[in-house]
């Protein structure tokens, strides 16, 4: 049995029953202890059903709770955990395309990583179609772990982190992959602080592989986790060698999905978890009608400094509907207050993966480069010769954009 | 009410780069900055003040030098600052770090705090991590990416409760709780104030209190390089694409947008 992740000093104990009912999971009781104190009873944790809240440690008013030592220095019996995970977001039914995206990822860590391991879908959510399950076992998932319960309906940070950490502590995956959405990003971080293991933000490579262990020199199969760090001017690769799971983060648009195999099988596994109350409410959800979602776009015109003012930006969205795309920016457009947040691309905006990307007047910050690694076809404008734009693009075109632009739009009208 | 602002010296990462031939990063040159984000997280607690007679403590945890993101919160208003600082805090990873702040927060508050607010992320790791990872530490609930923050007064004009609007992928959400609370701000949250020079000039003189491992009763195994579950194995510079056909439109734009046509059209991107 497990020891419990806390320790009631019977000495301290005075049997007066708070913790009981501070206790949201049933994982304390009172039990007999003649003599013990005034009232000859004292509280009993029960390991199993303990979460580790340290509810009970504030609600103590003798103090006689304490938090156990966690093993500090790794995860205790790295061999148990095996799986490979995919938290897939789910907002009204839908997946998120990131999910399926790393589940294409999962299953080339799969066949990597060997040995029996499983690639795993998570799925939380309420009323959850059956179409939205079978479609993450047609993208690769050999099992999908749905909770399915109305706390869940709604994004609540806190209770998100307390059902995927429960069933990180219940099912021991060896490796657990979120999309770097402001789903995945927010709470995600959290799970991993709960869990106590490493998270890494942001991957732009992963891969499983047999690694030496630097601190004990044993033969391990580690994930190994690339990210661009210092504002993408240099790439890192990062490994959690000592705990488990090994967590990482990845943005939409970085890995490409598989097509469906409908023919695909795999385990549906509802799991019903005793979840903690939400900390926080949701009012609403206020959609504004005017953002619109650049990464979803195959061709993506997009302006930066360059374009000297907003309205000059109307040249840009012309050009888009005659091209069949949308209009996107650089982060010097949405500093400059020409362009909302949602159409800037970067590594503070979002990552794209258009088929085209035709940007003018932009020179191509490696920030703003590391966004639009995953196009297919760069094609720039700008009056710099030298802008390292240039230095990707596929096809480059040294000028003034104010002639540029209107010339190409007579281009394409005729 | 208290608030503690936890802010990030970083280096201006737009002139961060490798060194090719040794692997390392190059940091001669590059000014540190205070992380934009952070800036904003401090006037939204500086507001509080303004309104609720809040007392604002920042927090940094960095080497000495990281003092001065502290020098400048103080003259911009916050009470109290105070530098977690010490070689045993070296190579910390976000769970090390968030480990390592939440007890300072917890030190510094002698307890919980109201509300502890960060920057959405720091612009040199962009991990976007410590912040919920401190919530998690500190058992507060988080709420991540606020553009805007209302905080309701009770029938005696102290802050009671708050609302805020969270960007997230979907749309604004609108999201109500009570304190203590962990935040995480984005740059619309409040557009920073400037320091006076007075108040510049108070800051100097003010005493930054450092706190070490032995001020924070911190477990040595979870501080530090020791106590971070990733290790950092290789850097390297980022591949870089090699450029394709460039065509010269200076002189004459109109060929050059013909060109553009062309190559789109062989491509098959027109319709």
């Amino acid at each position: 049995m497990a020891d419990a992740p806390i320790i009631i000093d019977p000495k301290l104990c005075k049997g007066c029953g708070k913790c009981v009912k501070e206790c949201g999971f049933g994982a304390l009781k009172m039990v007999e202890a003649p003599g013990a104190n005034k009232v000859g009873k004292i509280a009993e944790v029960d390991p199993s059903a303990c979460r580790a809240c340290s509810a009970c440690v504030k609600s103590c008013p003798f103090k006689a709770i304490t938090e156990a030592k966690r093993e500090v220095q790794g995860t205790a019996d790295l061999d148990s955990y095996k799986d490979i995970w995919v938290f897939a977001e789910e907002t009204g039914g839908r997946i998120a395309e990131v999910a399926y995206e790393l589940l294409a990822k999962g299953l080339e860590l799969k066949a990597q990583r060997g040995g029996g391991a499983r690639l795993a879908a998570v799925l939380l959510g309420h009323r959850l179609p059956d179409e939205a399950k079978e479609s993450l076992i047609a993208a690769g998932a050999d099992v999908v772990y749905v909770v399915d319960d109305p706390a869940l309906a709604d994004y609540e940070a806190n209770v998100y982190v307390d059902a995927v950490s429960q069933l990180i502590l219940k099912h021991r995956p060896e490796v657990v992959l979120a999309g770097a959405t402001a789903v995945g990003r927010a709470f995600f971080a959290r799970v991993a602080v709960k869990v106590r293991t490493g998270l890494t933000a942001d991957c732009t490579m992963l891969k499983v592989e047999e690694t030496k262990n630097k601190d004990t020199g044993v033969m391990q199969m580690l994930l190994h986790q690339t990210r661009p760090a210092f504002g993408g001017n240099i790439m890192a690769t990062i490994m959690t060698p000592n705990h488990r799971p090994q967590m990482a983060t990845v943005r939409p648009k970085v890995f490409k999905k598989a097509p469906p195999d409908p023919s695909r099988r795999g385990e549906v596994v509802l799991e019903a978890l005793r979840l903690i109350a939400a900390k926080t409410r949701l009012v609403e959800v206020v959609k504004d009608p005017g953002s619109v979602d650049i990464a979803a776009h195959d061709i993506l015109v997009s302006g930066g400094r360059g374009l000297k003012k907003a309205e000059n930006f109307e040249m840009l969205f012309r050009l888009a509907k005659l091209l069949g795309g949308e209009v996107a920016c650089s982060r010097a457009a949405v500093d400059a207050g020409w362009c909302p947040v949602s159409r800037q691309v970067g590594q503070t905006g979002k990552t794209v993966a258009p088929k085209l990307y035709l940007c003018f007047g932009i020179s191509g910050a490696i920030q703003h480069l590391e966004g639009i690694r995953g196009a297919d076809t760069i094609v720039a404008v700008n009056s710099d010769p030298n802008a390292p734009i240039f230095g990707v693009a596929d096809f480059g075109v040294v000028g003034d954009l104010f002639e540029v632009i209107p010339a190409l739009i007579a281009e394409l009208e005729s | 009410m208290h608030v503690v602002v936890c802010v990030k010296q970083v280096p201006d990462t737009t002139n961060v780069r490798i060194n090719p031939e040794t692997n390392t990063l190059m940091r001669e040159g590059v000014e540190s900055i205070v992380n934009p984000f952070d800036e904003f997280a401090l006037e939204q607690a500086l507001e509080l003040k303004d309104r609720f007679g809040a007392r604002v403590s920042v927090v940094s945890m960095g080497p000495p030098q990281a003092k001065a993101v502290l020098r400048d919160a103080l003259a911009r208003g916050a009470d109290d600052a105070h530098l977690i600082s010490s070689r045993a805090f070296g190579g910390a990873d976000t769970l090390a770090t968030s480990y390592t702040i939440a007890l300072a927060v917890k030190k510094i508050c002698g307890g919980a705090p109201d509300l502890v607010l960060f920057g959405k992320q720091a612009i040199d790791g962009d991990t976007a991590q410590v912040g919920p990872g401190v919530s998690e530490f500190l058992d507060v609930p988080l709420v991540t990416y606020v553009k805007k923050l209302e905080v309701e007064a009770d029938a005696s004009g102290a802050a009671a409760s708050w609302r805020v609007v969270s960007a997230m992928d979907d749309g604004d959400h609108v999201v109500e709780g009570a304190f203590p609370a962990v935040m995480t701000v984005l740059k619309e949250a409040a557009p920073p104030r400037f320091a006076p020079l007075a108040g510049a000039m108070k800051a100097a003189r003010e005493q930054i209190e450092v706190l070490d491992e032995k001020a924070l009763a911190a477990d040595p195994a979870k501080i530090g390089l020791g106590g971070s579950p990733t290790k950092v194995v290789t850097i390297f510079p980022p591949p870089v694409k090699g450029g394709g056909e460039k065509f010269d439109a200076r002189t004459d734009a109109a060929r050059g947008a013909r060109a553009i046509a062309e190559f789109l059209a062989k491509k098959g991107l027109v319709k």
